[in-house]
Parts: structure tokens; sequence; C-alpha cells
């Protein structure tokens, strides 16, 4: 589970985001330990495209979403968006970047200001950023308002409080598209929020996407969800890449063990499907002090002991379908 | 101490452990009255696992909280009763509860982290309800924790026995509480959304674990979850609950086959499927829950529902079965019905 290497990177040419190699770690105290939270991952997005990220909580998925954004600045590697490489930016130029790639946060209502109200809140970026005048600014702030299904003239008088949480996400959605951005970085947009909910939530960022041909990365530790509105799907694990595959090759042929065993595990919606054998034992080591060789091998079922001293590189074994293993499943990729 | 008596493990299997009629706890704010569970009625048997299912401020948690008595008595207006074993125990003393609570029936909370007492040290957070419910001295308590420890599978458990709550990562942690909530052999085990804080591979572990402490101890379970897949693998019976209350109930076969009232209907298609192809268009319910300070007259899903007549609007319709007396459910039109069929298409 190594996932280094750069086989599933496509040409730069081609690409709105190229990551390269990106490196995240935290010190541990003073204890000159650091956690390893991204180990090296290279990750790339097509104008348009919708790339999810899935993992366990403490794969670095969240972490890789951040350092994107420089929120903080990665520990090594490098971010090339709209051909700018962000790690080298100075302050200034950084911040007019950052207007071209929002984010959007787990936790809908603390992600918003309590004591504003919540136009103000949406508008705020516009008015930083000094866009039109205030008519058309306003005109902007009440047409995204509307297009989320957010009541303008409510929204003028309320505070984050006086609406559910699934209403604060699509505030949420509306101030990060404020600006125009061509980029929108999802950190568990819905996971907060019931199923019916969440379905109103997914279906909005898919139109969304849709008719402004935005380019988005969806982080999720949901498997379906991230299927359900992903092109390209990116599968980590303790800080590396395990497989990316278009989303459907991805989930009707996993190669990766690690890949098989989450989509064994997710419960169904079903009773007559026999109920889930835990597939594997354990939970992730800690990123303090890493396995070597593949991340995965101490709880992989076909692990060998190659696994535990090599670690695997990105390589390709289906038309858009890589795996970092030493081992994977081609069975049923070869018949892709 | 009151250890649970030898006879009450032989009992007739087919007398119900559980019964709850007409139950309802209602809240008082500043708003008005909360009808936070609005007159439940079930019963569960013996060694059977109930699912409860339903969205946020459905009324689950409140729910299996009522039953436990664990609720506060300030502000709080109660009506039903709950008989377990034979005893009424929705009167009872919070004084008298705790010889129920532990011994006859537990809980395991959602939160591993904020359950367990951070200060302790796991081993005397699980020799405390031995020593205090069934008698055990201090070292016959240590060796059942040892084996309690082994049983929901974490290794070394001696080592364990010596760690803080802090030092054990989430699922650890949750083993933990499932071990000092079957330490003392209850008869009911609640637990209240015990994997939704939990990795999903983690998830399968415990809910596994559950399932077979279960059909090992003969415990009835009452799983509380927003989950449909997660009842759907490690239940018998599934009541599903909207604004307070159950709007359909049946063993969990039945309800996944054949699913009568339209919410859960609708609540099983907003699920995205693992197999469906990606950007496949998710069915979602319009509107929010309904407010249970001011509940619709009628249905109380009707404002939101696709099928929803001018009947469902006026009349609250009671819990039915046609034919299928396991089955129930409060629909005037249930999905599938002739009557359903004739109404939707007269609208349309």
């Amino acid at each position: 589970m190594a996932g280094t290497g750069h086989a599933h990177l496509r040409p730069i040419e081609d690409v709105l985001l190229r990551v390269e190699d990106l490196v995240v770690e935290f010190p541990v105290g003073r204890t000159g330990l650091s956690v390893h939270a991204v180990s090296g991952i290279s990750l790339d997005v097509l104008p348009g495209e919708t790339l999810g990220i899935v993992g366990e909580s403490g794969c670095g998925k969240s972490t890789t979403g951040r350092a994107i954004m420089q929120l903080p600045p990665p520990t090594s590697g490098s971010v090339i968006f709209q051909g700018q490489q962000l790690t080298t930016l100075d302050p200034a130029a950084m911040r007019a970047a950052r207007t071209q790639m929002q984010i959007i946060f787990q936790d809908p209502i603390s992600s918003l200001n309590p004591r504003r109200k919540v136009r103000e809140i949406v508008a705020e970026p516009l008015a930083v950023w000094k866009r039109g005048t205030k008519a058309e600014r306003e005109a902007r702030v009440d047409r995204l308002l509307e297009e989320v299904g957010i009541d303008p003239r409510r929204a003028a008088e309320s505070q984050p409080h006086q609406f559910s949480g699934g209403q604060c996400q699509r505030i949420s959605i509306a101030r990060a598209l404020v600006l125009d951005p061509t980029l929108i970085i999802c950190d568990e947009p819905v996971s907060a929020l019931d199923v019916s909910v969440q379905a109103q939530v997914l279906n909005l960022l898919e139109d969304i996407t849709a008719e402004r041909g935005l380019t988005m990365i969806f982080i999720a530790h949901d498997l379906a969800v991230v299927k359900s509105i992903s092109d390209r799907v990116a599968v980590m694990y303790l800080g590396k890449l395990c497989e990316v595959a278009a989303a459907d090759a991805l989930y009707s042929a996993p190669a990766h063990p690690y890949t098989s065993v989450l989509l064994e595990s997710i419960p169904v919606p079903d009773p007559t499907v026999a109920a889930v054998q835990s597939p594997i034992e354990g939970e992730p080591p800690s990123p303090v002090l890493p396995p070597p060789g593949c991340r995965f091998h101490p709880r992989c079922p076909v692990a060998s002991e190659r696994c535990r001293t090599e670690e695997p590189q990105m390589r390709q074994i289906g038309a858009d379908h890589f795996v970092a293993c030493h081992h994977p499943d081609l069975t049923a990729s070869v018949a892709e | 101490m009151s250890g649970r008596s030898p006879q009450a493990v032989q009992r007739d299997i087919k007398e119900p452990l559980l019964r709850v009629d007409n139950l309802s706890t209602h809240f008082s704010t500043r708003r008005g009255r909360v009808r936070a569970v609005d007159g439940v009625s079930l019963t569960l048997e013996r060694g059977r696992a109930l699912g409860l299912v339903g969205e946020s401020g459905s009324g689950k948690t409140i729910l299996s909280r009522s039953i436990m008595g664990l609720l506060p008595t300030h502000g709080v207006k109660r009506g039903g009763t709950v008989d377990f074993q034979d005893t009424t125990i929705s009167g009872l003393k919070r004084k008298q509860m705790r010889s129920i609570w532990g011994s006859e029936m537990a809980m395991i909370f959602q939160d591993p982290m904020t359950s367990l007492n951070p200060l302790m040290r796991i081993g005397a957070q699980i020799t405390e309800p031995l020593r205090i419910h069934l008698g055990l001295g201090r070292d016959a308590a240590r060796e059942t924790a040892i084996r309690l420890l082994n049983d929901v599978r974490i290794p070394e458990a001696e080592r364990r026995m010596c760690q803080y709550p802090h030092e054990l990562s989430g699922g650890m942690r949750q083993r933990v509480m499932i071990a000092i909530a079957i330490s003392c052999g209850p008869t009911l085990l609640l637990a209240d959304e015990p994997t939704t804080a939990l990795d999903v591979t983690v998830q399968a572990q415990i809910l596994n674990l559950l399932g077979e402490q279960r059909r090992e101890r003969n415990m009835s379970l009452i799983l509380v979850t927003h989950d449909l897949g997660v009842v759907a693998g490690h239940t018998d019976e599934v009541a599903v609950m909207y604004g307070g209350q159950i709007v359909e109930r049946a063993p969990t076969k039945t309800l996944f086959a054949n699913v009568r009232m339209p919410y859960t209907e609708a609540l099983l298609q907003s699920i995205p499927k693992i197999s469906a192809p990606s950007h496949t268009r998710l069915s979602v319910i319009g509107g929010r829950p309904p407010d249970l300070v001011n509940p619709p007259a009628g249905c109380r899903f009707a404002p939101r529902c696709a099928y929803a007549q001018q009947r469902c609007l006026d009349e609250a319709p009671p819990l039915t079965s046609d034919g299928d007396s396991s089955h129930v459910f409060a629909c005037w039109y249930p999905v599938g019905s002739p009557t359903a069929a004739v109404a939707t298409a007269g609208r349309a």
C-alpha cells in the first residue's frame, strides 16, 4: 500500500491540479517523533472532473485536502494548480489563488460565524475582493442563495443557528461559490446530515458542478456516497494511496485487498445478503510509527514476505485503473 | 446486591421480556411541549434483536432512554407503561431502578470516549459493577473481568486492565463498553448508535461481536441506529420511527422485502447504493421533519409524502396490518395496496 509512484498521473497540460509526492508531518510534542499524516501522495484532477478520496479516519484524506489549500503548507512535495506552484507562492499571490479554490467543511454549523447574518456571511468574500458595485454584489448573493435553495430575505435577517444542518451546508456551498472558483474541495460535506438531507445536498453538489463545469475533490469515509458523486476515486490508507480508478471500475473490480475489505465491510440495507463477516481484524496502526514496506501488510489477508520490506509502486492494471500492491486481485479487472 | 435469579433465566421464552404500552415522553420547553415520543407500543421477546431506526429527532434515542428510565424527572411529562420481566418499571424510583440497571438491563452509548470514566483504569471500570451487583470479591471480579475482555476479543487483556481509556482506540473502547454492559448478565441490552463513531471495518467487527454475545447469553437487544444497512444484517425485527411515533414495524426480512409505509420506502430510496453506477440521481424526501411542538394533525409524514391524500392531512392513521399481523404500518394508503393505486391514479 505504499502508493508511491506516478503511474496514475495524467499529462500536466491536461490537468487543473497536480499534487506530487505530498508529505505532511506534524511533530508529537517534544518527543522528536512525528505523525506521518500524509507520506508521499500524488494525485491529479482534470478540469470538470470530480475526484473522490475515501479512507478510514486517520488515513490522511482531510490533511491532503487541506495541504492542497496550503492550510497548512505541506512538509514537502509540490502542488501545481492552474500551472502555478502553490508551495512557493508569496502570501499575496496565495491569497489571490485561494479565490479560485474553495473548501466546504464537515460541520456546517460551526463553519459559519454564529454572530453574523447568513446573507452577510455569503456576501463577505465579494466585499473583501471588491468585486463589482454594491448592487451587483447583492444581486449575485441573492441569485446564489436562491440557487442553493435558501430564501434570500430570510437569510438577510437570520443567523446560522436559525437554520437546520442541511440548510447550513447549503449556505456553506453558496459561500464557496460566490467568488466563482474553479476548484471546490469538500471535506466530508454530508457526514453530519441525515440520509434524506444528505441526498438533497449530494444532488445539489452534482447539479452545481455539472452546470458550472466545476472541478471537485470530494473527501468522505462513506464509499457509497463517494461513488455516487465521483468520476474517479482514490483510496487512502495510513497516509498512502492504495488504488486509483474510474469510480465504476474501482467498485466493480477492486484490485487492492484494502479496497475489497472496505467494500465488504459496508452494511447493505438488504437482509437477504448475509451479514458481513468481519473481513479483517484489528484497526489501522499509529501513523507515528507506520509499518515498513506496504503499510497495510499487518492487516492484509494476502501479505507476503516481500510486502513487509518493499513498498509497492503504483502501476496500471486497466484503462483507468491503478493499484499499489504486490499481490493485486486481477481476476475482475482483466475482464474489464 | 441483586444477582439475577436462576428462575429468571429459565422463564418461558414465549412471554415477552419487555412490553411498552402507549409510552410518551414530552419535554416542557419555552416554545411549548415537545412530543419527543408520542404513544409508542412495542413488545420484545427474550433473545430477540429489535432495530429502532429513524432520522435525527425521530425520538429513537429518547424512546430507548425512556425504557431504561434514564431521563431527568424535571420538565419531563411521561405517559404509558413499561413492563420488564413482569415488573412495571415505568413508575419505579431511581433507587429501585439502580438494582435493575446493569444487572437486568444495560446500555451502550454512541461515544465510547465520553461514556467511560477518563480517570479510572479499564480494570476498575469493569470490576465495579461485578463487585456491586454480583458481590464478587476482588480476585474473583478481576478474573471475571479478564474473561470478559477476552470474550470481547481484546488482546492482552491483563495489560489492558491497567490502562486508561485514552490509551485505547475507538474500537477497543467500544469493546470495553460492551464488556461492562454484559458483565452482570443483563437480559436486555440497549445499544444506542454503538458504531456510528467508528470506521466501517471496525463497525463490522463490533456488530458481529454484539450479535455473538447476544446469542451466547440469550440476551434481547434493542439496536438504535439511523443506518438501515446496520439493522438489515443484525436484527430480527425493525421498528421505523418518524416524528416520535413508530410508523412501521415488521420482521426484518419482511420489512425490506415488502415496505408498506411511504416514509420507509422514501428513506430506503434516498440512500446512495454501492451497486448503482456513479452519478445515479438520488431520490430525496422534500421538506423537513415535523415540528414536535405542533405536529401535523393527520399523518405526521403527510406534508412530505409523495402519495398523501386529503384524508392523510386530516386524520392520523393507526398502526394496522393487512393479513400478516407481525407487519404493522401507520398509513391510509400503504405502498402496493389497491387503495393507494386508486388514490394516486385519481390524483395523476
